[in-house]
């Protein structure tokens, strides 16, 4: 009792109020800290490299031999994957959650595959199974990297199917008269283009730089290419390196910038990457000016 | 059947354009649906088993009863979201069992906010009217007048998030009558909304029925709601119709105990059968209505509303007072009589002061009950 009483006069104290109070104070310098240790472990690397590369080896970049074919290559394999992913998955991902949601937990095991399995693994099965047609052609690695991006795409696409109520939307369409082609087309893609943009822009980064499954099927990628360039020059292929990342990096921005304004003009759930924030809360239940 | 009066006030801003969608959303109007012999199950769960039901043309149906009774699978069928096991819908003489929700030329307005958050409420309420091809001109004009007819036109460039609940669900309804629909379907609209603006929607929705004589099936549980819209009301339990009638049927002559003790407030009282039509409750013998107590002899339980019985202050009565609750001109006043049956007495507020908590009261029964059941 004793303590117990000592507890509650000392809740009364000025001392122990101060306590709490310097606490709170003091999370802010320690996030502060985190955050400069984080940053510094991913900008230190980048600068060592610009300084490695120098800003003259950028524009060397375009100069060098095969660069133009392997980002040709990279780009329409990232091109091919993006609509293959798109076509395959959209559809998929909106069937499970309108005909089948029981099954959702077992997607999203099965969609993490490709993650668990190694991809010189996957690579290899697939250079072992595939027809001969396929394995004359660099497309054969854009079937692989559908299978790649699936946990990306998935989980994208998901994540955006989860803030709108998909049921009652495609219910309305189609008893004001709209088939399933027209509500797919002007109400549900609409309403996900943001997951889809995310999908979108993960995929493409995957296939910007996926390195040993091109390696291995002896296609030159771009980032093959950098991988073989190092040897005749090193400050070009880092600088091709930093510029493949900043690429990824400008693209990522166009997404959060161009989703969000998009989301927030509408009001509706702002979807990046893998998250979704709700939409604002609106007075659903609050009077309104009749 | 009792319309509620002083609903139209709100409704209709009565403007010329308004009045262009009132002709415009009225000139389908009226078709008979008749749903026959409905069964529906998923997997080992019976939503719906045998439900007929038919509805006049201009006609506001409400099929009211618990979760799970099977009302909402009963509104999804006519609307064309679920096929029926067996059993037809008709409308306008035409079977549609068959044909998918697109087709039907049936507007609804669902439980949740249905608007499309990428359209502006103009847009939502043209997209049925752009699905029938019309040209935008026409479209956005005929959307007009409709958010007119909801008094929403200032809206009308707003998206959904941007409007409160009621807007949306007003917007909806809109958007349902701007298809010209022979039938609207209405799913617990107002379920969503606080009170007052249910109640303001609840009028305004009824007013436009009436004035656009559009068939409507309005799927609820809130009897409230249900009593104070519906021409007749139907209520439902096990996928069945209990009872179809007019609400102040429903309400005085229940064709079941579950009807009535769904509908409103009633007491049940031990009772004993005196001949075929006369039952003793609370030591008074009355008669009762023709069909009320249908083959029952011995002991039976007695049905009766709170305003169906008598409350007098009287110092070793039959009952002592446990409990009072306001409600306006009268006070319902809970009485613990012997036996441990506990009864609700509606009586007059003036009057109902004498009768604080642990007053000796005497209860009485002055005349016919509401029904007359088995002894449960």
């Amino acid at each position: 009792m004793a303590a117990v009483a000592d507890v509650e006069a000392g809740a009364q104290a000025p001392a122990p109020i101060a306590r709490p109070a310097g606490r709170r104070r003091s999370y802010p310098v320690w996030r502060w800290v985190i955050l400069l240790l984080a940053g510094l472990y991913f900008v230190i690397p980048l600068y060592a490299a610009l300084r490695f590369a120098g800003l003259k080896a950028f524009p060397d970049i375009f100069k060098q031999a095969g660069f133009a074919d392997a980002i040709e290559l990279s780009l329409r394999l990232a091109v091919i994957t993006t609509i293959l992913t798109l076509v395959l998955m959209v559809p998929t991902t909106i069937y499970v959650h309108l005909r089948l949601p029981q099954i959702r937990r077992t997607m999203e095991g099965i969609t993490i595959l490709p993650i668990v399995i190694p991809p010189i693994v996957l690579i290899i099965g697939v250079l072992k199974v595939a027809p001969g047609f396929l394995l004359s052609t660099p497309y054969l690695l854009a079937l692989v990297y559908v299978i790649l991006a699936m946990p990306f795409a998935y989980r994208s696409l998901d994540a955006g199917l989860r803030a709108v109520d998909l049921k009652t939307l495609t219910e309305a369409s189609n008893s004001l008269g709209a088939g399933w082609p027209t509500t797919l087309w002007r109400v549900v893609l609409p309403n996900i283009r943001t997951a889809m943009l995310s999908a979108t822009v993960l995929t493409v980064a995957l296939v910007l730089g996926e390195f040993t499954m091109a390696s291995l099927a002896l296609y030159v990628t771009f980032p093959v290419w950098i991988v073989q360039f190092e040897q005749n020059s090193g400050p070009v292929s880092v600088a091709a390196s930093l510029l493949a990342l900043f690429v990824t990096w400008l693209l990522l921005m166009v997404i959060v910038t161009v989703g969000g304004q998009g989301a927030r003009k509408r009001g509706g759930a702002q979807v990046s990457l893998f998250t979704v924030t709700p939409p604002r809360e609106t007075s659903h239940t609050t009077g309104e000016p009749e | 059947m009792t319309t509620n009066a002083g609903m139209t006030a709100s409704t209709g801003a009565g403007t010329k354009a308004g009045g262009g969608a009132v002709r415009a959303a009225a000139s389908g109007a009226g078709a008979p649906v008749a749903l026959h012999d409905l069964s529906r199950s998923f997997g080992t769960v019976h939503a719906l088993a045998g439900l007929s039901l038919d509805i006049a043309p201009g006609e506001l149906v409400a099929l009211l009863g618990p979760s799970g009774c099977g009302k909402t699978t009963a509104l999804r069928i006519l609307a064309g979201f679920e096929y029926a096991d067996t059993g037809s819908v008709t409308v306008d003489g035409k079977d549609v069992s068959r044909v998918p929700a697109a087709k039907r030329d049936m507007g609804m307005v669902f439980q949740s906010y249905s608007l499309f958050p990428n359209m502006t409420a103009l847009d939502n309420v043209g997209f049925g009217l752009r699905m029938r091809k019309l040209r935008a001109a026409d479209r956005n004009r005929r959307a007009g007048e409709l958010l007119d007819l909801v008094g929403l036109s200032d809206q009308a460039k707003k998206y959904p998030n941007q409007m409160s609940g009621g807007q949306q669900q007003r917007v909806a309804l809109a958007r349902a009558l701007a298809i010209e629909p022979r039938v609207l379907l209405l799913d617990e609209p107002l379920s969503a909304l606080d009170a007052k603006v249910r109640l303001q929607l609840r009028e305004q929705i009824r007013a436009l029925q009436q004035r656009l004589g559009i068939t409507t099936l309005f799927v609820t549980h809130d009897q409230e709601e249900a009593l104070s819209m519906a021409d007749r009301v139907g209520v439902m339990k096990d996928g069945k119709l209990e009872q179809v009638a007019v609400p102040s049927k429903l309400y005085a002559e229940p064709a079941t105990a579950f009807v009535a003790e769904f509908v409103g407030t009633m007491n049940r009282l031990p009772g004993q059968m005196q001949g075929p039509d006369r039952v003793i409750a609370l030591g008074t013998v009355v008669p009762v209505h023709e069909g009320s107590a249908p083959g029952l002899s011995g002991d039976v339980d007695v049905m009766v509303r709170p305003e169906g019985l008598r409350i007098a202050v009287q110092p070793g009565g039959n009952g002592i007072v446990t409990d009072r609750t306001f409600l306006g001109s009268v006070t319902r006043i809970a009485v613990r009589l012997s036996g441990d049956v506990t009864v609700k007495v509606d009586h007059l507020t003036t009057e109902a002061d004498a009768m604080s908590l642990g007053t000796s009261v005497q209860v009485s029964l002055p005349g016919a009950p509401v029904l007359v059941t088995e002894r449960r």
